[in-house]
Order: structure tokens, then C-alpha cells, then sequence
């Protein structure tokens, strides 16, 4: 029972303010109980990762935060996740604007069949009216906040699938950042992409934080080490452990965290 | 490695590749010859009064298809204008929102039949409706019973296209926080917009060779005339009217406006086939 206790006690930050609060959630694909209990606080302008074997429910986890399951009937989730002050699991909540604020870049890169300005112009105009030249603006700040400007500023009517690879994940980025949301969920951001493009992506990240909370799944364990303020292992739907990535990845507190880790599991 | 069962394989494979050859071939020699003989006997037709003078009176020389081009022209052109639009908008709805429910599988089931319908039986129902009650053929009438072969056409062509874009780019747009109408226009429907469009040019090539729905309520009108709520010439029933004919200048016509429309239809299919040939973009 301790042990339980312990693995669901909500994971104390201290002097840290935290964007996201999760409280015991389950969550349900069909029959299927795809999390157990989990409870967890993501910090404030920081990068939270979260590692674990595949179906741990590490993305299902990531996809509540933004009500992505809510397109999927039969999948649902109980509990409280609370998000500027109100618990987003609500039937009132607005879905359209949570996501407007919670964004989120997914494992293949997924530029729309449109203009790369268009593609970025696209998610603006659904909450801003903004004149085109303020719009211009928009487009060239995200794109610098993706780091992809300078490869793009000539041929912005170019269509965003004549982009690579890792152009078009950077892209998918800046469309995210141009909504201007509080917090970036990356599920999997580079797991399709070249070291080269990875690189870059994690170095966004690193910069990105200054301004948003940033929740990240991966299967990369030194991208989780080498990126990430926090990390929290997920084991079979179940939060094991959760903490500062220093102590996860130097002195975990549990032999599964442990075994995950140097690669005796997993 | 035995001998005699490398050399029987040989022979198998000669033997099913002959097969198949001479199968596709047979399929070929079919095409060609009915492309052959309409162009053979058609091409002649089609000089300068074909395009210009409208059909001759009984027994009088000369003369062209200008009415039935025209005719056909309009008939088939409302007749698009009103069938894209619904089609595609019901696409939509089968593949974007309706998915499993009970509602869409029903459309699904009446759109399925609607498609092999036979074509008379659609041009019998639009003489009842609109024929019949107003007393006179008319080119509106003409319209919509090509509208009704060429709806279930554009619905399936959209809801199979709509289906083929990947759940992650569906995803990504609702992620921004996008309405699902806005997903459904602007993104899932642009990204196969190519293959709609293949859908919608397939649905005219159809229209445009269809005789028997407007026997019963476009009918025919030897005069130049683009006035819709009258009787309207077009092509297959000129075709069919004047190849049955004793005169042989009209055979003549019939077989101009049967290539003419081979043409067309050929063309059609052409472009369908090399302008969208990406039909997914995502």
C-alpha cells in the first residue's frame, strides 16, 4: 500500500510554479484502462519528459493535456487535470480554445497542403484578426522562433510539403508557436528525423522554454537526459517515477526506473 | 537444383504470360476498333458547319450539331454546377462526421445503389417529377436527372479520397484548435483536392454520354435555342434520333457527334488522369 501511496502522491516541486496539475488520472480506451492514477505537476517554463517502453501510455498521457482524445469516440479520461486555474476534463470546456493554448507537434511532420506562410497563417487567423502586415510579422516571428527563417524567407509561397523532413517538423513548430500557446506538447518530435535535423529541434527546445511549458515524449533516453528539467518514467499506464532528470537519470529512487534506464528492460 | 522442374516452370510462366497478353489485347482490339470506326466515319462530319449550323429539317441537306452541342453544353454544365457541390458537401459528411453512425451508413447503402441504377429508371422518376407535372420536356428537367447519375458519382470519389488523408495531418489541424468544419474544408478536403476534382471530371464524362435520362425529359428541339425551361437538343438523343434515320446526311451527323463525344470523354479521362495524378498531398 506504501508503495502505491508513494507512486501516487502528487510529485512536490518546490519554489516551483507549475502550469499543468494532474490529479489521479485514469484514463480509458474502451474496456482498456490506458492510465492508472497518475498524478504529477508539469513545471513552469521548464521541459517535462516523459520516457517509458512503448504503450506505456506516455503519449495517451501527453494527448490529455489537450483533449486530442476527445476526436476518438470511446476513449475517455477521469480525474483532474488542471490548467489555468479550472479542471480542462469539464464538460464546458471549450476544446477548440484549450488547444488553441495547449499546442502540440506529433511524431511525422504534418505541413498542411498549402503555402508555407499559409500553413502558418492558418492556425493565426482562427483566434486573431490581424491586418497582413501585421500578419507578415507574424509569420517571420514564429518562423525565427522555429529557426527556420533564414532557410525559408525566400519562398515562403512554396509549398510546406517541398520542405525536408526536418524543415517540415520545424514548420509544424513554428505553426504551433504562431497561435502563441502556453504550452508545447512534443510527442515523439524527432523520432522521423536525421541527427543533423534532431539537433536543431532539440536546440529549439532549449530555447523555447523561456517562454512555454514544454512537455516532450520520447524513446531517446539521452535526448530526455540531454533536453529535459524533469523526467518522469511510465511503466504499464502507471506514473513510476517522477523528479529532476539529474536525479532520474544519476540516482533513481526505483530499481524499475533504474533497470529502464541502463537498458537492462525495455 | 532439378532440371525438369526449373524447365516446367518456364512453361507455366510462358503459358499464364500468353494468356494474359492475348486477354489484354482482346480488351485493346475492342477499344480500338469502336475508336477506330467512330473516328473513321465521324471525322468527316466534322467541318466547320458542324460547330455552327444547328440540325437540318427532314429531308434537307447540310446542316450541323450546333443546338446539341450547345444544348449539351448547358444540360451537362447546370447539371455539374449542382451535383459538385452536394456531392462533395455529403462526401464530407460520410468521411469527416458521419463515419459509422447509422445515418451515414444508410446514405452509404442508397448512394451505392443510386450509382448502378440504370440510368433510364433515373430519367423515368425526373419525367414524373418534373416532366409530367408541367406538361412540356425541358432542358432544367434534363439537368437534374444527369445531376442525380452524377451525385452518387462525386460522393463516393470524395468520401474514398477524403479517407485516403492520413489521421496525423487530421490531427494536426484540430491541434491548433481548429473547428472540425475549418479541418474538413481547408485542410482534409485541399489535401485531396486533385482527386476530387478526378471525381467530378469522371462524373461529367458519364453525364455526357448519357441518353436514355434524357429521352424522357430534355427530349430534343431541331432550333438553336438555350432557353432551359424548353425542350433542349443534345447530343446522344440527336445521335440516337438521326442514327436511327433513313436520311444518310443525318447518319452522317449521328456518327460526327458520336466521335465528338468520344472525344470528350477521351479527354477527359486524360486529363483526370495526368493533371491529377497525385492524388493525396499530405
Amino acid at each position: 500500500m506504501d508503495a502505491i501511496a508513494a507512486r501516487t502522491a502528487p510529485s512536490p516541486l518546490p519554489k516551483l510554479e507549475s502550469t499543468i496539475q494532474v490529479r489521479d488520472l485514469d484514463f480509458y480506451y474502451g474496456k482498456f484502462q490506458g492510465l492508472k492514477k497518475v498524478s504529477m505537476d508539469v513545471a513552469k517554463h521548464k521541459v517535462t519528459a516523459f520516457i517509458g517502453p512503448s504503450g506505456c501510455g506516455k503519449s495517451t498521457l501527453l494527448r490529455t493535456f489537450n483533449r486530442m482524445f476527445d476526436l476518438y469516440p470511446g476513449q475517455r479520461a477521469e480525474g483532474q487535470i488542471v490548467f489555468g486555474g479550472k479542471n480542462i476534463l469539464e464538460k464546458d470546456q471549450d476544446v477548440n480554445m484549450l488547444r488553441a493554448k495547449v499546442g502540440m507537434v506529433f511524431q511525422k511532420p504534418t505541413p498542411f497542403p498549402m503555402t508555407i506562410f499559409e500553413n502558418i497563417a492558418f492556425g493565426v487567423r482562427l483566434y486573431e484578426n490581424l491586418t497582413p502586415r501585421q500578419m507578415d510579422e507574424r509569420v517571420e516571428w514564429s518562423l525565427r522562433k522555429a529557426a527556420l527563417w533564414t532557410e525559408v524567407k525566400d519562398k515562403l509561397q512554396q509549398s510546406g510539403l517541398s520542405l525536408s523532413g526536418g524543415q517540415q517538423q520545424r514548420l509544424c513548430i513554428a505553426r504551433m508557436v504562431a497561435v502563441k500557446p502556453e504550452v508545447l506538447l512534443l510527442d515523439e518530435p524527432t523520432s522521423a528525423l536525421d541527427p543533423i535535423s534532431t539537433a536543431k529541434v532539440e536546440e529549439l527546445v532549449n530555447e523555447l522554454k523561456a517562454d512555454y511549458t514544454i512537455a516532450i515524449v520520447t524513446h531517446n533516453m539521452q535526448q530526455a537526459a540531454r533536453i529535459s528539467d524533469f523526467t518522469a518514467y511510465m511503466y504499464l499506464g502507471e506514473l513510476i517515477e517522477f523528479g529532476e532528470t539529474n536525479q532520474i537519470f544519476i540516482k533513481p529512487t526505483k530499481k524499475a526506473t533504474e533497470d529502464y534506464i541502463t537498458g537492462r528492460f525495455g | 537444383m532439378s532440371t525438369r522442374l526449373y524447365q516446367r516452370r518456364k512453361l507455366t510462366n510462358a503459358v499464364g504470360l500468353t494468356l494474359s497478353s492475348a486477354a489484354m489485347a482482346l480488351g485493346l482490339i475492342g477499344l480500338l476498333w469502336i475508336l477506330w470506326t467512330l473516328f473513321y466515319n465521324g471525322f468527316a462530319a466534322l467541318d466547320l458547319n458542324f460547330f455552327t449550323k444547328s440540325t437540318p429539317a427532314p429531308g434537307t441537306a447540310g446542316g450541323g450539331m450546333a443546338n446539341a452541342i450547345l444544348g449539351s453544353l448547358m444540360i451537362v454544365g447546370f447539371a455539374t454546377l449542382v451535383s459538385t457541390p452536394i456531392g462533395i458537401l455529403a462526401g464530407i459528411y460520410l468521411a469527416e462526421y458521419g463515419k459509422t453512425s447509422k445515418f451515414a451508413a444508410a446514405t452509404r447503402f442508397v448512394t451505392d445503389i443510386m450509382l448502378s441504377a440504370p440510368s433510364i429508371v433515373v430519367g423515368l422518376f425526373v419525367f414524373a417529377l418534373a416532366v409530367a407535372t408541367v406538361k412540356h420536356f425541358s432542358g432544367w428537367a434534363g439537368s437534374l436527372a444527369l445531376a442525380l447519375i452524377a451525385i452518387p458519382v462525386v460522393v463516393r470519389t470524395t468520401e474514398n479520397m477524403l479517407n485516403l488523408v492520413p489521421g496525423s495531418l487530421r490531427e494536426a489541424a484540430f491541434a491548433l484548435g481548429a473547428p472540425r468544419w475549418k479541418v474538413s474544408l481547408a485542410v482534409t478536403l485541399r489535401a485531396v483536392r486533385g482527386g476530387v476534382v478526378t471525381g467530378v471530371l469522371l462524373a461529367i464524362a458519364r453525364m455526357i454520354g448519357e441518353t436514355a435520362p434524357l429521352l424522357f425529359t430534355a427530349l430534343n428541339n431541331q432550333f438553336f435555342s438555350a432557353n432551359m425551361s424548353q425542350p433542349m437538343a443534345n447530343l446522344p438523343v440527336v445521335i440516337y434520333n438521326f442514327a436511327m434515320s433513313p436520311y444518310p446526311d443525318w447518319q452522317q451527323l449521328a456518327w460526327g457527334g458520336a466521335a465528338l463525344i468520344a472525344l470528350i470523354v477521351l479527354a477527359i479521362n486524360i486529363v483526370a488522369r495526368v493533371v491529377f495524378r497525385d492524388k493525396v498531398q499530405a
